[in-house]
């Protein structure tokens, strides 16, 4: 995406941030925006699986519950069977891939509508929540490494060292697929990791989540534009027709990306829960999975197919929780809360709606 | 030297019959257009050519790869010039995609085939009629093919695009390829084809040489109307 493209976003965060500010004080806080990095962390994960199935024209409506199983099957494998938190984490993220390899492959080999076949999906992994986490319907976390994901803090040393060497990663990249990156985006990319990692450190470090998160981020944005497989995402999405006359496999293409998206949305559930320090009955429920979509959406990922990027995730991600943690801040009530939300969403639907019909009138 | 060569060619669909033995030959270097009226079974023949179902009866053989430019062009709208071009084909380097390397070759082919286009890098969204068409035979030609098919390739364009399309078929066959171009406007047909085959009702009903026949001949054949 165009600079140009992001532009409705980046003014969006800017009057989020100055309207709030000015009604609160405390919003541009560095204790508060470090609160947010960590409120939003494991919805972005999830709007970034979805920006995948978001970039095909399709839509996963069971993101919310499949973190919600996610983290339910890790809580339980690690208090019944005493597995070690990596290994629970795991277990988390292979029961998301293995869902949305079978949604991926009953929406392709039986042409179901993935609207419908989520939705269906959406019920039954809810309903596969409350049967693993069984009778007390919750359980609290205590592992040292889940709790560690969202409870530790990298002092600023360390995170400057990260900083450094994301440019890297990405001038590397740059060279390896020769697609030169020029020095002022490599600037842009220093000052927009620079000012968060000054923020975190003036209140108690960069957050190890977030650090995780814009790193998943960071490397799915990667897949989509540098390789091969996100190439034909983005053809699928923009003309399936099309790919699939240019021999790509459209079915694989497609069960490919619902096994991800479930797979990250499996993984925001760990998040969620390590934030959390428990797994319950209501983990991935709420409005996680709109306010997820909605974050894929505002960012700038239509929702016809084949335009958009994973850091639209991110970027609305932090538009969708900065208004809510603004909210939150001035005490106002859900149904306030609920409108503003829907609101927005509604608003960043319309501008891609009117996006396409403008360039599809060209 | 003979490059495609359908023999008896027949393909029924319920009631009608779409191709009743068919015979035709496409050499290298020549263009041959294929005309007939509506429903004469030109789409057919292109799609049993190019193998996409079987024909009831007859053969056809090929010497050499074929590429088919379908009618409604199949571009993904949302990638660029370049992406479009290497789609399934996508070179790659150390496991990523080599811009550098596409953009190369698309550069080149481009030049070689005399397409200009305002960017390599613009959406495909944002190209003309044309220039859209330009890129479709671009992508056909990068699977180095010995013979091209073309469904109608100037069904939806302007004059200054018809000739630009026009003038990339006949690069075509400079560079010693033999093309099938399916067409219903005769000015086109006239101006690029060294041999019209006509068909009418699934039968070939003409084979004429436009710098001997008349476009009246043509007609006649087209229609069934004794000339
Ligand atoms: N898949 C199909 N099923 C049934 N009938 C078909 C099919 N494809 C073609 N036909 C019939 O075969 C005949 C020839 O069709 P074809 O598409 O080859 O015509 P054409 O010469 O390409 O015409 P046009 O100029 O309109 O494109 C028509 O009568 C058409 O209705
Ligand atoms: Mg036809």
């Amino acid at each position: 995406m165009t600079l140009k493209e992001r532009l409705p976003v980046l003014i969006g965060l800017v009057a989020i941030a100055i309207v709030f500010q000015s009604l609160n004080a405390n919003f541009l806080s560095a204790r508060n925006l470090t609160n947010l990095g960590l409120q939003i962390a494991a919805m972005s994960l999830v709007a970034c699986g979805l920006v995948f199935v978001l970039l095909l024209g399709e839509i996963d409506l069971s993101a919310g519950a499949v973190s919600g199983l996610g983290a339910a099957v890790m809580g339980v494998v690690g208090v019944r069977f005493g597995l070690p938190g990596p290994l629970c984490a795991l277990a988390a993220l292979l029961t998301g891939a293995a869902i949305g390899l079978f949604q991926g492959v009953w929406i392709t080999r039986f042409t179901v509508p993935s609207f419908v076949v989520t939705l269906a999906g959406l019920l039954a992994w809810q309903g596969a929540q409350l049967g693993v986490l069984g009778d007390t319907g919750s359980l609290n976390l205590n592992d040292g490494f889940i709790v560690g994901l969202c409870a530790t803090f990298l002092p600023p040393l360390a995170g400057g060292a990260l900083l450094v060497a994301a440019i890297t990663g990405v001038a590397l990249t740059s060279v390896l697929s020769r697609r030169w990156v020029s020095a002022g985006r490599l600037g842009l990319l220093g000052i927009s990791g620079g000012l968060p990692l000054a923020i975190f450190s003036a209140d108690r470090g960069v957050p190890l989540a977030v650090v995780l998160v814009v790193g998943v981020v960071a490397l799915m944005d990667a897949v989509v534009r540098r390789t091969r497989f996100g190439r034909h995402v983005l053809a699928v999405g923009g003309n399936a027709e099309a790919a699939r006359r240019a021999g790509i496999s459209v079915e694989r293409v497609r069960i490919a990306v619902f096994a991800l998206g479930s797979m990250l949305a499996a993984a925001g559930g760990v998040l969620a829960a390590s934030r959390l320090l428990a797994v319950n009955q209501s983990s991935g429920g709420g409005d996680l999975l709109l306010n997820a979509i909605a974050s894929a959406v505002i960012g700038g990922t239509s929702l016809f197919g084949g335009r958009g990027s994973v850091w639209s995730a991110l970027i609305g991600a932090l538009a969708i929780g900065g208004i809510s943690n603004g909210m939150d801040l001035l005490g106002w009530a859900s149904p306030v809360k609920y409108g503003v939300t829907g609101a927005v969403l509604l608003l960043a639907v319309t501008v891609d709606a009117l996006a396409r019909s403008r360039s599809a009138a060209r | 030297m003979t490059l495609l060569e359908v023999r008896g060619a027949a393909k029924r669909f319920g009631a009608v019959q779409a191709l009743d033995g068919v015979d035709l030959r496409v050499t290298a270097g020549e263009v041959v257009a294929l005309v007939g009226d509506n429903g004469a079974g030109k789409s057919t023949l292109v799609k049993a050519i190019a193998g996409v179902f079987p024909l009831d009866a007859g053969e056809v053989l090929r010497h050499g790869a074929l590429s088919v430019v379908w009618q409604d062009l199949a571009l993904c709208d949302n990638l660029d010039v370049v992406a479009n071009l290497f789609l399934g084909r996508e070179r790659v380097r150390h496991g990523l995609l080599d811009e550098l390397e596409m953009e190369r070759e698309a550069q080149a082919l481009l030049a070689r085939l005399g397409v200009t286009l305002p960017a390599v890098r613009a959406p495909v969204s944002a190209l003309s009629g044309g220039q859209r068409q330009s890129v479709a035979v671009a992508r056909a030609v990068l699977a180095q093919p010995k013979v091209m098919l073309l469904d109608e390739p100037t069904a939806a364009l302007g004059v200054a695009q018809t000739a630009q399309v026009l003038q990339l078929v006949a690069r075509l066959r400079s560079e010693g390829l033999g093309v099938l171009v399916v067409s219903h406007n005769l000015a086109d047909v006239f101006q690029v084809a060294d041999r019209i085959v006509v068909l009418r009702l699934g039968r070939k009903v003409a084979e004429l040489d436009p710098k001997a026949a008349s476009r009246e001949a043509v007609v006649a054949a087209i229609t069934g109307a004794t000339a």
